[in-house]
C-alpha cells in the first residue's frame, strides 16, 4: 500500500481527501433530513412585538404579514403604531441596529379611539365589515357602536363610512393614565463652576 | 496525570488565552459581544464545534494521513473536518432555536474560518498531542474563548448605556476595552 | 431586652420633629366646605349611594366599597350634599379626580352608632365586617384598605404582629404625637387586632427619639402585657414596613412578596387607634391626625382633623405666611409630593403638610455627571444597586430593570438624598416603573387585538367555506336533476313546472283558454281588495287624516275600481265567447 503511495502521490492524496470528504457527506446529508426545521418560528416571536392593529400602514396586509417578511429580511421601522419602542424591541431581538421610523409609512401618532356619530349612522355595515379586531358592535339597519376598550386606533373604519360620520379622538390623559416622567437629560451647557461662564461669554 | 491535565487546561484557558493573548479568533469576539445571550449561545456552539473538531483532526490526521504519508495535506483536510462539523452544529441550532439561529446570524457558520479552530487543531499536530490531550485541549481554547467571551459582552452592555464621549461610542470603546483586558490576561504569563 | 437587627444602609438626615411637638393634638373644627375623594386608598374608588342635594349625618355611609380591595367613605360631619364632582385632590399629577362635596351646617350631627359589647365575644369575622364598613385603610401613608390586609390568605397563620409607631420621616410628627396622648387608646387596638390575628408574639416597634412616647406606652402597656414595646437605634427608613420587619425580627421580606408570605402583619398605630374606634365604639374612620409643620407657618403642631378638610383651612389655623413658603409639600420632604392647589383636602393617608421656606428647602441643584462614587448602594435600605438601576433607566433597557429588582424599590429617595451630583435617581426609578407597566398594558392590549382578529379570520374563513360548501350542494343538486330528466326520458320536471306556470301566465294575460272559475275567483280578490281600499279610505275621511294620506289612498282606490272594471269587462267577454 505505501508503495502504491509513493508511485501514485497525487492520486493517493485525491482519493484520501474524497475518502474523507464522502462520509462526511454522507453524515451531513443524514442530518439535513433528521434536523430540519418546520415553519419560521421567528415570525411567531416577532408577531408578538408588533401592535396588532392590523392597519395596513406598513404596506402589508396585517401585522402577521409584516412579521414573515421581517424574518425574511425586510426593514423593521415601518410601523408607525408601534413607534419606537416597537423599532427598538425589534432591534434588540434580531441583533440589529434600531433605524429611525421610516417617514412614508406615516408618522407615530397619539393614540385614538374612533367615534361613532350615531345620529348620522345609517346601518350599513360597511365598518363593521373593515374592522379587523371586530371592534364595532352593529347589524344591517341597526345602530352601529365601536367598542372603545377593544379598538386599537387603525383608522380602518373610516374611509368605508359613505355618511363621514366616524371620528377619531385622542384618548385623554387621566389620572389613572398619568404616570411620572424621566427627569430631563443633563444639559451640557450647565456652569457648575466659575470658569464656565467665563467661557462662555468668551466663545460667545 | 490529573495534574498534567489541570495543566493543559489551565494553560489554554487562561496564560495563553486564545483571544486575548494569542490574538486568534478575534472576528467572532468583536462581532458577537453585543449582547449577553447571543454571547453566551455562540460561546456554546463554539466549545462543541472546537471540542468535536479538534479530536476529528487528530483522528483524520493519525489514522488516516500519517499513516499515507499524506502529513502535508493536513491544513486542507482540517479545514473539510471543521466546515463539516460547523455545518452539523448550524442545523442543530436552526432546529432546536430558530431566534439564536437568526441572531448568530452569518457568525455561525464563520466559525469555519475562525482561526482559533484551525489553529488549535495544527497546534494539536505541532505540540504532539495525544488524543486525551488534543481533546482537552481544544476543550480548553474553547472554554477560554468561551469566558473572554462573556465578559467581554458583559461589559460591552454596560458601555452601552453609559456616559461614553462621542468619538469613543460604539466599537472605538469597545477596541479600547479590548485592548485593557488582554493587558490584564498577560499577568498570567509564568503562571504554568 | 428584646435583640434588635439592622437593615442595610438607610441614612440620618436632620430630623426637625422639635418644631410641632411643642403643643398637644388640636382640633381643626368643621370646615364650611368637606371635599371627599371617592380614591383616598389603594384599589378601586368607592361608589357614592348619595345624590345632591341630599342631608346627611356625621358618620353616614355617602360611599360604598367597589370590589374586594375597596374601602367605603363616611361624612365626616353633617351637613348638605352640595356636589358629586371633578374637585382638586392631593396627588402629584395636579389632576382633578371625583370627589363628594358636603357643605357642613356646623352642628355636627353624629348618625346613631354602636359599637360592639364585648370584642372578646365576636369572632374575627364579624370583626373584619366592621372594620371594612369602617372603611379604614393604612394612616401610614400607603392607604390599603385594613380588613382586607387583615384577612390575608386563608390558610396562613400569623405568627408576628408588628405596630408601627416609627415614623422616621423629617418633620412628620403625628404618630408619636398619638402615643404621647392616646397610648391606652392604641393598646386597646392592638388588643382588638390581636385577637382577629391570633399571632403568637406582638411588637410595637419606635426609634429611640421618642422619649415621651416610650414613657407612655411602657406606662399604659403596664397593666396589659400582650404587647412589647421595642425600641431601636434611629435611621431613615427604618419605617417601611420591610425595613421594619428586618429590624425586629431579622426576617427579610422575600423579593415581589407581602410580610404575609413570612407569618407577618404590620399595622400603623393610627390604623390601630381607628380599629379601636370602630369595634368599640362604632364609629367609622372620619378625622386623622396630621402634622403641619415648616419654617413659613407661625405655629407648627399637630391637628386632629376631619378628612375632607381643605390644606387651606388647616394653614390659616396654623398661621402660614404665603410669602415665605416656597411650595407646599403633602407628606415629608423624603417621600413626600407638591400639592399645586391648596384647596385640596386632607384624605385618609395626609399624615403632614410641609411649608417650607426657601433656605429649609431650598430648590434641588443642576444633576451632574454620575460618578460612579456607589454611595447609593451603600444607602439603599433594599441592597439594591442604585447606580445600575440608574443607568438602565437612562438607557430604558426594561428587561435588565427588571433583572435587578426595581419593582423592589420603596422609593424612600436615601439615594438621591446621598449622591454627591445630585442626581434625582427616584424620578428615574418612578418614571421607569411607570413606563414597563404601562408596556405590560400595551403588550396585553395587542395580544388581546391579535386573538380578536385570529378570531375574525377563522370565522371569516368558516364562513365562506359554508358559502362555497352551499353553492356546490346546490351545484351538485343541479346536475342531478338534470341527469334524472334526462334519464327519464325528456322532461326536466323543474324545467316543465316553470313551463306551465308561464303559459298560464300568458293565458291569463291574453284572457283566452283560462278557466271561467279561475276568472271568477279573481273577480272576486279584486272586489274584496276595492272594498277594503273604500273602507280605509271612509276611516280617514271621518279620523281626518293628513290630506297627503286621503289623496294616495283614493287614487289607490281608483286604481282597483279600473282594475276592477277591466277584469268585469274581460270575464264577460270571455263568459260569451
Amino acid at each position: 500500500m505505501m508503495a502504491w503511495v509513493t508511485d501514485y502521490p497525487l492520486l493517493a492524496a485525491l482519493l484520501a481527501l474524497v475518502g474523507l470528504g464522502a462520509p462526511f457527506g454522507a453524515l451531513l446529508g443524514f442530518a439535513a433530513v433528521r434536523f430540519r426545521a418546520e415553519g419560521n418560528p421567528i415570525a411567531d416571536e416577532i408577531n408578538a412585538i408588533l401592535p396588532q392593529t392590523q392597519c395596513g400602514q406598513c404596506g402589508f396586509p396585517g401585522c402577521r404579514p409584516y412579521a414573515e417578511a421581517i424574518a425574511g429580511g425586510e426593514a423593521i421601522n415601518k410601523c408607525p403604531p408601534g413607534g419606537e419602542a416597537t423599532i427598538q424591541a425589534l432591534a434588540d431581538l434580531l441583533d440589529v441596529e434600531a433605524p429611525p421610523l421610516d417617514a412614508e409609512h406615516g408618522e407615530e401618532k397619539v393614540k385614538t379611539v374612533a367615534y361613532i356619530r350615531e345620529d348620522e349612522c345609517i346601518g350599513c355595515t360597511k365598518c363593521i365589515q373593515a374592522c379587523p379586531v371586530d371592534a364595532i358592535l352593529g347589524a344591517a339597519k341597526q345602530m352601529h357602536t365601536v367598542i372603545a376598550s377593544e379598538c386599537t386606533g387603525c383608522d380602518l373604519c373610516v374611509e368605508p363610512c359613505p355618511v363621514d360620520c366616524i371620528d377619531m379622538l385622542p384618548l385623554e390623559e387621566s389620572l389613572q393614565t398619568w404616570h411620572w416622567q424621566l427627569p430631563a437629560p443633563r444639559s451640557n451647557n450647565l456652569e457648575i463652576i466659575a470658569t464656565d461662564s467665563v467661557t462662555a461669554e468668551r466663545a460667545a | 496525570m490529573l495534574a498534567d491535565y489541570s495543566i493543559l487546561l489551565i494553560g489554554a484557558i487562561l496564560v495563553n488565552n486564545f483571544v486575548l493573548v494569542q490574538f486568534l479568533g478575534l472576528c467572532p469576539f468583536m462581532g458577537v459581544s453585543n449582547k449577553l445571550e447571543t454571547a453566551m449561545g455562540m460561546s456554546m456552539a463554539t466549545t462543541f464545534v472546537l471540542t468535536l473538531a479538534s479530536a476529528c483532526s487528530h483522528l483524520t490526521y493519525h489514522l488516516l494521513l500519517q499513516p499515507l504519508g499524506l502529513e502535508y495535506l493536513r491544513t486542507i483536510s482540517f479545514i473539510l473536518v471543521i466546515a463539516v462539523v460547523v455545518q452539523f452544529t448550524e442545523m442543530v441550532v436552526r432546529k432546536s432555536s430558530p431566534l439564536l439561529h437568526r441572531v448568530l446570524g452569518v457568525y455561525l457558520p464563520l466559525i469555519t474560518t475562525n482561526c482559533a479552530v484551525l489553529g488549535v487543531a495544527l497546534l494539536n499536530i505541532n505540540k504532539d498531542h495525544s488524543f486525551m490531550q488534543a481533546l482537552f485541549y481544544g476543550f480548553g481554547a474553547a472554554l477560554g474563548f468561551a469566558l473572554v467571551l462573556i465578559l467581554f459582552a458583559a461589559m460591552r452592555e454596560r458601555l452601552a448605556v453609559a456616559d461614553v464621549p462621542e468619538p469613543f461610542r460604539g466599537p472605538a470603546i469597545g477596541m479600547v476595552t479590548a485592548g485593557l483586558m488582554s493587558l490584564a490576561f498577560m499577568g498570567f504569563a509564568g503562571l504554568v | 431586652m428584646r435583640r434588635v437587627y439592622d437593615f442595610h444602609g438607610g441614612i440620618h438626615p436632620a430630623e426637625n420633629k422639635h418644631q410641632s411637638v411643642r403643643s398637644g393634638i388640636r382640633s381643626a373644627g368643621v370646615p364650611a366646605q368637606l371635599i371627599l375623594p371617592l380614591s383616598q386608598h389603594i384599589g378601586a374608588a368607592a361608589r357614592p349611594v348619595v345624590t345632591v342635594g341630599d342631608y346627611v349625618l356625621k358618620g353616614q355611609v355617602i360611599a360604598e366599597a367597589a370590589g374586594h380591595v375597596s374601602a367605603t367613605l363616611h361624612a365626616p360631619s353633617s351637613g348638605r350634599i352640595s356636589g358629586i364632582e371633578d374637585r382638586p385632590i392631593p396627588h402629584p399629577s395636579g389632576l382633578p379626580a371625583p370627589c363628594i362635596v358636603i357643605d357642613c351646617d356646623q352642628q355636627d350631627l353624629w348618625t346613631p352608632h354602636q359599637g360592639v359589647a364585648d370584642y372578646r365575644d365576636c369572632d374575627a369575622s364579624e370583626l373584619l365586617e366592621l372594620i371594612s364598613s369602617a372603611g379604614i385603610a393604612g394612616m401610614g401613608g400607603a392607604g390599603f384598605p385594613t380588613a382586607v390586609k387583615l384577612m390575608g390568605k386563608p390558610g396562613r397563620s400569623v405568627k408576628t404582629l408588628i405596630i408601627n409607631g416609627t415614623e422616621c420621616e423629617p418633620y412628620i410628627t403625628a404618630d408619636d404625637i398619638l402615643m404621647r396622648e392616646r397610648a391606652a387608646d392604641i393598646l386597646e387596638g392592638v388588643a382588638i387586632l390581636q385577637h382577629i390575628l391570633q399571632p403568637e408574639e406582638t411588637l410595637l416597634g419606635l426609634e429611640d427619639n421618642k422619649p415621651e412616647a416610650i414613657a407612655a406606652l411602657r406606662e399604659a402597656s403596664a397593666s396589659a402585657s400582650h404587647v412589647e414595646i421595642v425600641t431601636f437605634p434611629t435611621k431613615y427608613p427604618s419605617g417601611g414596613e420591610k425595613q421594619l420587619i428586618e429590624i425586629l425580627t431579622g426576617k427579610q421580606v422575600p423579593a415581589g412578596g407581602l410580610p404575609g408570605d413570612i407569618g407577618i402583619v404590620c399595622q400603623n398605630v393610627g390604623t390601630a387607634v381607628a380599629v379601636r374606634d370602630a369595634v368599640i365604639y362604632g364609629k367609622p374612620l372620619i378625622s386623622r391626625i396630621t402634622t403641619v409643620t415648616g419654617d413659613a407657618v407661625a405655629t407648627p403642631q399637630n391637628f386632629e382633623v376631619l378628612l375632607g378638610t381643605p390644606m387651606q383651612h388647616l394653614l390659616d389655623l396654623a398661621g402660614l405666611q404665603p410669602e415665605r413658603c416656597e411650595r407646599l409639600v403633602m407628606g415629608g420632604p423624603m417621600m413626600g409630593f407638591t400639592v399645586t392647589n391648596p384647596q385640596a383636602p386632607i384624605v385618609k393617608t395626609t399624615n403632614c403638610i410641609l411649608a417650607p421656606t426657601t433656605t429649609e428647602l431650598p430648590p434641588p441643584p443642576p444633576a451632574q455627571p454620575c460618578i460612579r462614587c456607589g454611595l447609593c448602594a451603600e444607602a439603599c435600605p433594599a441592597s439594591l444597586l442604585p447606580q445600575q438601576l440608574f443607568w438602565f433607566a437612562q438607557g430604558k433597557e426594561f428587561e435588565k430593570l427588571e433583572q435587578h429588582n426595581l419593582f423592589d424599590c420603596i422609593e424612600c429617595g436615601a439615594c438621591s438624598w446621598v449622591c454627591p451630583s445630585h442626581i434625582p435617581l427616584v424620578q428615574y426609578y418612578r418614571a421607569s416603573k411607570a413606563d414597563i407597566l404601562q408596556q405590560r398594558r400595551d403588550h396585553a392590549k395587542s395580544e388581546q387585538a391579535r386573538e380578536r382578529f385570529e378570531a375574525r379570520q377563522t370565522r371569516r374563513a368558516q364562513e365562506d367555506e359554508e358559502r362555497e360548501a352551499k353553492r356546490a350542494a346546490r351545484k351538485a343538486a343541479a346536475e342531478k336533476r338534470t341527469q334524472l330528466a334526462t334519464q327519464e326520458g325528456g322532461e326536466d320536471p323543474i324545467q316543465a313546472a316553470i313551463d306551465r306556470a308561464k303559459a298560464k301566465k300568458a293565458a291569463q294575460q291574453a284572457g283566452t283558454g283560462t278557466e271561467p272559475a279561475a276568472a271568477a275567483s279573481a273577480l272576486d280578490t279584486l272586489r274584496q281588495k276595492l272594498e277594503k281600499a273604500e273602507q280605509r279610505l271612509a276611516q280617514s275621511h271621518a279620523s281626518g287624516e293628513d290630506a297627503k294620506i286621503v289623496t294616495a289612498l283614493e287614487a289607490s282606490a281608483e286604481r282597483l275600481r279600473g282594475k276592477l272594471t277591466e277584469a268585469e269587462s274581460a270575464a264577460s267577454e270571455a263568459g260569451a265567447s
